[in-house]
């Protein structure tokens, strides 16, 4: 399945590099800092001699203190088990890393992203620009100095707001009373806007394409989106095309980039819990878990037993939400305008009821606190016996809702002969550019977080990990028929064995907790992959750092590759099979 | 022989009594706005969560079809209506005002949500715009974050009293002068709006001195 795995302990690292690897000894820190000129040597040791295959998350912090940016890299065995961090740290003024491209794949978003953020120079990078900013975008937004025009102060809660302080708009305090600052210097006459070309230059160049027999043709270039019904929001893609086959195809986004990290680093812990919900607005739940595992992890807080079910019975309601509404629009961007998206919509509906029972919010449920949830399971709404409703549901309306879809959808000529054998991702490949979730496993690496690093109490539930053996858009649609049947499953287990009355919370409930100083990676398996979050704390009630480990983004990778030697056509159903939320991808 | 539309004005003209149940008698007004506040055309756009619930509200439970607004339509020249449902980011506006100016009259346009209305949870973003309304006319704002679709209903059912109180004599799409487009936004150093080059001009001359 993967390369073969030479049994080594990260311990051995020190030893097979002297001097250049040492352990990071800061307190609440793990993993090694390795020297910048070595880095290419000590991952590709990790990944050929000790089989950390997979490589997770990249991403920078800014110890403006110390003067220096460190760079953040989590890598993990597919096989399973826990993370193997590596950072290298760099000047502030001459931020230079070797580019992990050439060993991992995966690693070029994220590396743009680093850069787009931080000003990293990955030298060997094959397309370093900006990603989520656009090109000519004055400064590295998440370097600590770095101030947008509306700021007013590091930390939240701000003393204009709070206690008793005068309120005013922002918007009255800048000169241009629009959210804007041009930085010094800037002069309108000596500026040309950035041609949007320069997106892709390699992209716009006629190319000679070679044509049939005789005939030469030219190939073009074809801007979908941001505006497209069917780039599932402000997604961008620039293709070329030669007749209609695809020879290349750049994804452009950032335009749904709304600065959560930024934000993230100014919000005392809490407060980032809502803006959680707004990643992927699909499964709220799930990403309230994973940020809460996260900052638990950092407390050592125990989470109570009836708190745990209910956790679990939410997450897997939301793999249902995410999974539904994934086939529903997969069929969409397949042609099958809106009908089978109204069938697999009309059972969200009953789960997002549920949800706004409980939560009191159908999307934006906000539910999960540090330690626990927020509010206990109803027991009845307007004299209706909500339990009952949950049971009835998790038993018998959604499996029989997912039967119907199967008998409407699996065998149809139309999607099997537009699916099978369309985007095929090889299981190697598909580790390779850092691919998780369904996406992975379809392409038959059983990787699924709820058992190769169970979190929570997963260990404890009875479910498969599904796999696909053919990695091809119909594989993609069936492994989410698949998981949604055992997520229905699980929740079944959940509503069996959860203990009836308990506490909810552990502790009293707080506006603000103080974290230990330190750092965590917390991840869950999303349903769209693996949803990370990499928090720094300082000891202070807000977070130093606080970076998100986007599955939308992270499969995007791979949209190239996938796309090449298609027609255009198949270029939405491949998107729609990888399951992409632009709040996620862009954050 | 009398003139045949002064008769028409007479309340008493006699109707003959075959045609007495097909005549309706209105003032073009009525019929007009009638007519539009029916088959309102919303542009098939989503920007971020609020678009998720649009599109609940268009599903089979909430049935957007009952006002005659289920025809989304991808193309801004076929839409009567912009639903901005979402986080307006300074990348995407320039993208915005374009297919708003792409939308033929008259056009409508809706603020969904507290970020398209003004920057919302996410305001002081360096990336986000706050609000829509800094950029293009709106005409109705649907609080929430994001609005549930009965707030969106709501929100369209304000829309359609607008129009109702229109009339055909004062909307300004048949007014003189009316019909500029709205200058697409530059991406600078930051978000460049053209409205406001002279005071970008006067700013970089105070940085100078």
């Amino acid at each position: 399945m993967t390369a073969p795995v030479i049994e080594s302990t990260a311990q051995g690292l020190e030893g097979r590099f002297p001097g250049v690897v040492t352990a990071d000894t800061r307190a609440g820190y793990s993993g090694y800092v390795v020297s910048a000129d070595k880095l290419i040597d000590v991952a590709t040791a990790l990944r050929d001699e000790m089989g950390y295959d997979y490589l997770s998350s990249i991403t920078g912090v800014d110890y403006i203190a110390d003067g220096k940016l460190e760079a953040v890299y989590h890598a993990y065995r597919t096989s399973g088990g826990a993370a193997l961090t590596l950072k290298v740290q760099v000047p502030r003024d001459d931020p230079a890393i070797p580019s992990l491209v050439s060993i991992y794949p995966g690693a070029d978003f994220q590396e743009r992203e680093a850069y787009d953020m931080y000003g990293f120079k990955f030298s060997g990078h094959p397309n370093l620009k900006r990603i989520l900013m656009w090109d000519g975008f004055g400064g590295y937004p998440l370097r600590k100095d770095w101030k947008e025009a509306y700021f007013e102060q590091d930390l939240k809660p701000f003393d204009s707001r709070w206690p008793g302080g005068n309120f005013y708009r922002s918007e009255e305090k800048n000169p241009f009373g629009h959210n804007v600052a041009y930085p010094e210097g800037f002069n309108l006459e000596n500026w040309a806007p950035e041609k949007d070309v320069i997106l892709a230059p390699e992209l716009t160049v006629s190319q000679m394409a070679g044509g049939v027999g005789h005939l030469k043709t030219d190939t073009i270039v074809v801007n979908l989106g941001p505006q497209h019904p069917s780039t599932h929001g402000v997604f961008r893609m620039l293709v070329r095309l030669d007749g209609e086959t695809i020879v290349d195809l750049q994804p452009v986004m950032g335009y749904l980039h709304r600065n959560h990290e930024k934000i993230g680093e100014r919000n005392t812990f809490l407060q980032n819990m809502p803006f959680t919900d707004r990643l992927d607005y699909l499964c709220s739940m799930s990403n309230n878990l994973g940020y809460a595992l996260t900052i638990e992890k950092m407390m050592k807080l125990k989470v109570p037993e009836r708190a745990e079910y209910i956790r679990v019975l939410m997450v897997e309601l939301t793999r249902i939400c995410n999974h539904l509404w994934a086939i529903g629009f997969l069929l969409n961007d397949l042609g099958a305008f809106f009908t089978p998206a109204l069938y697999a919509i009309r059972e969200r509906e009953l789960i997002l009821d549920f949800f706004e029972a409980t939560a009191g919010s159908r999307m934006m449920c906000n539910y999960m606190r540090f330690g626990g949830v927020a509010r206990d399971l109803p027991e009845k709404l307007n004299d209706e016996n909500t339990m009952d409703f949950l049971i009835d549901l998790v038993h018998n309306r959604l499996p029989k809702a997912f039967d119907a879809l199967h008998e409407y959808l699996t065998e149809n000529e139309i999607i099997k002969s537009r699916c099978i054998g369309v985007g095929v991702l090889p299981p190697q490949q598909a580790i390779a550019y850092s691919c998780t979730g369904p996406l992975l496993r379809a392409s038959n690496v059983p990787y699924d977080l709820r058992r190769a690093e169970p979190y929570s109490i997963y260990d404890r539930f009875d479910f498969n990990v599904c796999t696909r053996p053919n990695g091809d858009i119909y594989d993609r649609y069936l492994i989410r028929m698949d998981e949604m049947y055992e997520s229905a499953k699980i929740c079944q287990q959940v509503l069996r064995d959860m203990p009836k009355g308990g506490d909810i919370l552990a502790g009293k409930p707080q506006y603000t907790v103080r974290v230990p100083a330190g750092e965590s990676y917390g991840r869950v398996e999303g349903p769209k992959g693996e949803l990370g979050y990499y928090v720094v704390s300082q000891g202070k009630n807000n977070a130093y750092r606080y970076h998100i480990r986007a599955p939308s983004f992270i499969n995007l990778t791979i949209l190239g590759e996938l796309c090449k030697g298609h027609k255009i056509a198949d270029v939405v159903v491949i998107l729609g099979s990888i399951d992409i939320v632009l709040g996620e991808t862009d954050r | 022989m009398t003139d045949p539309m002064q008769d028409l004005q007479d309340p008493n003209l006699p109707v003959p009594d075959e045609l007495k149940s097909n005549i309706v008698i209105t003032s073009i007004d009525k019929i007009y706005n009638w007519g539009r506040r029916s088959a309102i055309w919303p542009m098939m756009f989503g920007l971020a969560c609020c678009a998720i619930e649009m599109i609940c509200t268009a599903a089979s439970r909430y049935d957007l079809a009952r006002f005659g607004m289920e025809v989304m339509r991808p193309s801004p020249r076929q839409s009567d209506l912009m639903i901005v449902s979402g986080t307006v980011t300074k990348k995407m506006i320039p993208v915005i005002v374009r297919l708003y100016n792409q939308m033929p009259e008259p056009k409508y346009v809706m603020a969904m949500g507290a970020c398209a209305s003004g920057g919302g949870p996410f305001k002081e973003g360096y990336n986000v715009v706050s609000g829509v309304d800094k950029f293009i006319p709106v005409d109705v704002y649907v609080p929430g974050c994001p609005p549930t679709p009965q707030a969106l209903l709501n929100g369209l059912m304000k829309l359609q009293e607008k129009i109702d109180k229109q009339s055909i004599l004062s909307v300004p799409w048949y007014q003189p002068g009316n019909g500029d487009p709205v200058p697409i936004p530059l991406l600078g150093p930051d978000l460049i709006d053209l409205r406001q080059l002279p005071a970008i001009r006067q700013h970089a001359h105070k940085e100078k001195a």
